[in-house]
């Protein structure tokens, strides 16, 4: 094969699975909300994948990619219940004809089941811990070992969680709908969970370079946008949708001209995307309105604030502090300590700063928490403790993955060498 | 789907209740049946002897042996049950909460496992 020849086979294969990609969590919704049976209709639709990735380089991806996958996965489903087909069970059998049979008479455009399949694995009847990372592989199709790493499990538990809270959807009976609103409170805190794990997984890639990871940073805002047009009086699904669009809006000022990480106080904000801007401010106010805070307005509330350098030309710590305490508060995690600590610092001096960080002893999870380092790195070089602010640089630079934001702290711990 | 709602309940707190509250009790499960065949849910259901009168049955070496009991070491045993008719979880769940029993012990809900999809699934 000439080099010409593989290009375009390598640029078609990329084109599949991109398109694959996009339907993958639209597929086994729709798959899976005819029959509850999320495992079977991944196995299908992985077929088809399969069958896509050999096929399409050859072919050309085809006119609407989400029907030619649709039709194949469903194809091999019935195959697969063919299969296991004894005479009693025939019933299942008649009724997925049934089904196929009206699907080809209605419109081709696949109505998006996702919300309804995210309630589905957010129910109570699943056990908690695996409700986030469930959302997370059959909506956007994230491997268990992926899902693992973010959740500080082994991969083998979380898999084997995973296949057993897919079995008990199907055996239990869990439905696929949206709850009503009496029942919404914990499950909506799985579904905007596992949306805001999908956006930050995507954040983590400023450059945009890794198409995978920015896709999911799409995919979170596509969700949220989701949720909020479907639950528009829920404050908490208005917040996240918010905080997502602050941050997204940075998205062009988070690197410079030489592609190195700019930290936020130091962003140039005429780069910022107004347009998102001003509606992650619409969504936060209507949200207020509804006189009930939750953790994501207050994140996103924080997010405003940063925001609001734009008009004023400075940073309001004092009110990015008191923020942080509400948050605090009703979420406390060290995550939300580190940055309440960043923001005492920037209001009442290092030395303050640093004593709150303090405050968080030897939490075990910090240590190998990179913004925990990078934070107590940069007090300790403001108040001229050299030695351990060196220290603290070296455990940050170890644990960052991200190449332009270890270039950063490289630069500043070799500016506290001279 | 078919499924059973058991009913795990303190057997000595129930045998030690004074007639008052044994008698709202019955009136609520009483209610709480008749709610259940009226919404066509109902399939069967009933109320069993404590477990004192239990009497365990196991065929060994083609010996049958039968023994007193077993007495359960929990604090609560298996008082009686359902079987409904439910559309999903969700609907048993509902059924489950309006259980008396779910007030007082705990409901345990089990889906069936129909013939044909055990079957099916072997």
């Amino acid at each position: 094969m000439d080099s010409r020849s593989e290009i375009a086979r390598a640029a078609a294969e990329a084109a599949a699975e991109a398109a694959a990609r996009q339907s993958y969590g639209k597929l086994v919704a729709w798959l899976a909300a005819r029959t509850r049976d999320v495992a079977a209709a991944e196995d299908a639709l992985a077929d088809a994948f399969a069958a896509a990735l050999e096929r399409w380089p050859r072919t050309g991806v085809p006119e609407k990619p989400e029907a030619w996958l649709l039709a194949v996965a469903r194809r091999r489903r019935v195959d697969a219940v063919r299969r296991r087909l004894t005479s009693q069970a025939g019933r299942e059998h008649l009724k997925l004809i049934a089904e196929e049979a009206e699907a080809r008479m209605t419109d081709e455009d696949l109505p998006d089941e996702r919300l309804r399949l995210m309630f589905a694995c957010a129910h109570p009847a699943i056990e908690a811990s695996v409700r986030s990372p469930l959302i997370l592989q059959t909506v956007l199709g994230f491997d268990a070992a992926t899902i693992a790493s973010a959740f500080l499990v082994s991969p083998a538990t979380m898999g084997q969680r995973l296949v057993r809270a897919k079995t008990r959807i199907r055996e239990t009976g869990i439905p696929f709908r949206v709850p009503e609103r009496a029942e919404l409170g914990e499950r909506l805190d799985a579904v905007l969970e596992a949306i805001y794990a999908a956006f930050a997984e995507g954040w983590s890639d400023p450059a945009g370079t890794e198409t995978r990871r920015r896709n999911l940073a799409t995919e979170g805002i596509w969700l949220g946008r989701l949720v909020a047009s479907l639950l528009p009086e829920e404050p908490e699904a208005l917040g996240l949708l918010s905080l997502m669009l602050f941050a997204e809006a940075r998205r062009a000022a988070r690197r410079d001209a030489a592609g190195d990480y700019v930290p936020l106080a130091e962003q140039d904000y005429t780069l910022w995307d107004r347009a998102l801007v001003d509606e992650a401010e619409a969504l936060l106010g209507h949200a207020a309105t509804m006189g009930v805070i939750g953790r994501y307005q207050l994140e996103a509330a924080v997010q405003s604030a940063h925001a609001a350098r734009r008009l004023t030309g400075r940073t309001d710590w004092v009110a990015i502090r008191e923020l942080y305490d509400a948050l605090l508060s009703i979420a406390g995690s060290p995550v939300v300590a580190i940055n309440r600590a960043v923001a005492i610092a920037e209001a009442e001096g290092a030395v303050a700063g640093l004593a709150a960080l303090y405050v968080l002893g030897d939490d075990k999870r910090l240590d190998d928490y990179q913004p925990y380092w990078a934070a107590r790195a940069g007090l300790l070089a403001r108040l001229g403790q050299v030695p351990h602010a060196i220290e603290a640089y070296d455990r940050a630079i170890g644990l960052e993955r991200d190449p332009a934001v270890r270039r950063f702290l490289q630069g500043k711990r070799a500016v506290l060498r001279n | 789907m078919r499924y059973m709602i058991l009913i795990y309940a303190d057997e000595a707190a129930m045998a030690n209740a004074p007639a008052e509250a044994t008698y709202q009790m019955s009136a609520a499960y009483g209610a709480y049946t008749e709610a259940l065949k009226k919404s066509g849910a109902w399939l069967a259901g009933d109320r069993l002897r404590p477990s004192q009168v239990t009497t365990s049955v196991r065929v060994a070496g083609g010996k049958t042996n039968v023994l007193d009991g077993p007495y359960a070491d929990t604090k609560e045993q298996l008082a009686g049950f359902y079987m409904i008719e439910a559309a999903d979880a969700d609907a048993a769940i509902a059924w489950a909460a309006r259980c008396p029993a779910a007030s007082a012990g705990t409901v345990e809900l089990r889906p069936i496992w129909e013939l044909t999809e055990y079957l099916s699934e072997k």
